[in-house]
């Protein structure tokens, strides 16, 4: 049994506003069969689990793997569908593979946004009997925890607005984006208000778009590539769901999921450790509130560091390289592109968007409004073994 | 359904056009019902009190998420109805749901007595007299509403 896992193979289809010309099928089908080339491995014979991540509402079809099960092999063996964000299938798939069950597992993320409207998909995720009515999605909730964070910890538009910037910038360099471009802050800070202190610009895109990996056990993993990425730590928690059970300013799940990713790894001062890092900006203040969550500087410190270009590119942590989700990312495969992006750094196969000697890196996903689900997956170009640390500690 | 004749870029593509409707009755399970019927009926807002924690959470429910202790209609006690303004927002664009108000605007309000909050709409103010710490108060529905808009929404208290 193995005590390694690592990932083996990354493809992303270009995100785009909109892909009138395949529908759900036809799109993941672009990201498995590049994962499938550039691995070298057969669908039927060397992979022997599968996990997908999409949306019932997006897909317009409850439990929406079922119609996609010819183009994942799930007609061929076990296939999962994660309901969650996309880096939660990382984090399953690691445990599959730790488990001894499995050695390769085909990682999908699919989403359309084009096909619906986000915030009728985004209002079904709050409870029915009392919130849903009153008309709330992930948008409005966003800007109360938006203003709710920014006046406990005084972080200022500017501050937020310098995350636009960045990922914005950041993302011109990404084939798979769309969303890139250069502005001014005066712009940003221009852009029309849609939920009061939001700007247009403060919100992800809607984007179509997919995501394929493969994870596979240490054995596998050198069978197939000489530079994998290693998981070095998962880890996984969820906040209270009503909006107002938990002080939104805070991020206790982020905290917890981090502790236990760090813990396994075997990182005990992220901030030196940890070399760049892929996080879920679905709403730009979110990166500075995830960076605070994930213990890489004080709370309340974030947007000073962001202002003080330790977060770009050329800075000393670099934070979405990528170009964040703010640079066109759909949702659920969010989290899965997070953890692409990170892997692709620490395998050297990042492209226009490689920093240098990327040994440690952090992708972190969410689900749900305000980030009530958190998802902490570390990626390490040396392997650890996992058995001895995983969860025994606590 | 995209008229798959008239804009040029679609002339290859067809879209299915789908609309998903369902009329649902959620149940609000034994301490909800308490909780609508007092609001329906005595204009009072309940909240679950855990003994053990020594917290009231808002909505009524019946498990503390904190340390898992069974809780029942017995621990249910009036919170409110003035409370402190946690955040709000006001939103540009119509929200998914029909909402009864203009402009809509939204906020959290932990009510007096209880530790965590309530999210409502504000009403009878400009949004750009609304303050974080604010206090505010509940406007009730004048014909009794079977749902969360027995309160109208909540306006700067009167204190």
């Amino acid at each position: 049994m193995t005590d390694r896992v690592a990932i083996v193979g990354v493809a992303q289809t270009r995100f785009s506003p909109k892909r009138a010309d395949v529908n759900v099928g036809e799109l993941a089908y672009e990201a498995i069969e590049q994962v499938l080339q550039q691995t070298g491995l057969e669908i039927g014979r060397d992979i022997d689990n599968s996990i997908s991540c999409s949306h019932d509402i997006w897909d317009g079809q409850t439990i929406s793997d079922i119609g996609i099960t010819d183009v994942i092999g799930g007609h061929l063996r076990n296939e999962e569908k994660m309901a969650m964000d996309g880096s939660t299938a990382a984090y399953y798939a690691t445990i599959g593979i730790l488990s001894g069950e499995f050695d390769c597992t085909l990682l999908l993320a699919h989403t359309k946004m084009s096909q619906t409207d986000r915030n009728i998909v985004n209002n079904t995720a709050f409870d029915p009997i009392y919130t849903r009515m009153l008309g709330f999605d992930f948008t409005t909730a966003a800007a109360l925890q938006a203003r709710r964070y920014m006046s406990v910890y005084g972080i200022t538009e500017e501050q937020v607005a310098r995350v636009v910037l960045k990922n914005l910038s950041n993302a011109r360099l990404n084939p798979v984006m769309h969303n890139g471009r250069d502005l001014s802050l005066d712009e940003i800070l221009a852009a029309p208000l849609i939920a009061d202190p939001l700007r247009a610009l403060d919100l992800a895109p809607d984007s179509d778009g997919a995501v394929a990996l493969i994870m596979a056990s240490e054995e596998r993993a050198k069978q197939i590539t000489d530079h994998p990425a290693w998981i070095l730590g998962i880890g996984s928690c969820y906040d209270a769901h009503y909006l107002g059970d938990r002080d939104l300013a805070d991020c206790m799940a982020l905290e917890k999921a981090a502790a236990m990713a760090y813990r396994m790894a075997g990182i005990n001062d992220p901030r030196r450790q940890v070399d760049l890092v892929e996080l879920g900006d679905e709403f730009s203040y979110q990166e500075l509130l995830w960076l605070e969550g994930l213990g890489l500087c004080k709370r309340g410190e974030a947007g000073c560091i962001t202002a003080e270009g330790l977060t770009a590119r050329s800075g000393e942590l670099p934070v979405n390289p990528s170009g964040g989700l703010l640079g066109g990312v759909p949702a659920n495969v969010a989290g899965l592109n997070r953890v692409a992006e990170a892997a692709n750094q620490v395998m050297g196969r990042a492209g226009e968007v490689q920093i240098k000697d990327v040994e440690i890196a952090v992708a972190q996903g969410h689900s749900g409004f305000c980030g009530q689900h958190q998802c902490v997956i570390v990626l390490g170009r040396e392997p650890r073994s996992l058995s001895a640390s995983a969860g025994r500690s606590r | 359904m995209t008229d798959i004749f008239a804009p040029s870029e679609n002339r290859d593509y067809f879209e299915v056009d789908q609309h998903i409707t369902a009329s649902s009755r959620y149940y609000a399970g034994r301490v909800g019902s308490r909780f609508f019927i007092a609001l329906r009926d005595e204009q009072k807002i309940l909240g679950s009190h855990c003994p053990k924690c020594n917290l009231t959470y808002w909505p009524p429910r019946n498990t503390c998420g904190r340390c898992f202790s069974q809780l029942s209609e017995s621990d249910l006690l009036e919170i409110g109805p003035l409370g402190t303004l946690e955040t709000f927002t006001r939103p540009n664009y119509t929200p998914p749901q029909p909402v009864p108000a203009a402009p809509v605007l939204y906020g959290i309000i932990k009510l007096d007595g209880a530790d965590t909050g309530m999210a409502h709409l504000l009403g009878e103010v400009d949004f750009e007299n609304l303050k974080i710490g604010m206090r505010m108060q509940p406007v009730f529905a004048e014909a009794p509403a079977a749902n969360i808009l027995a309160i109208r929404y909540f306006k700067p208290a009167e204190e």
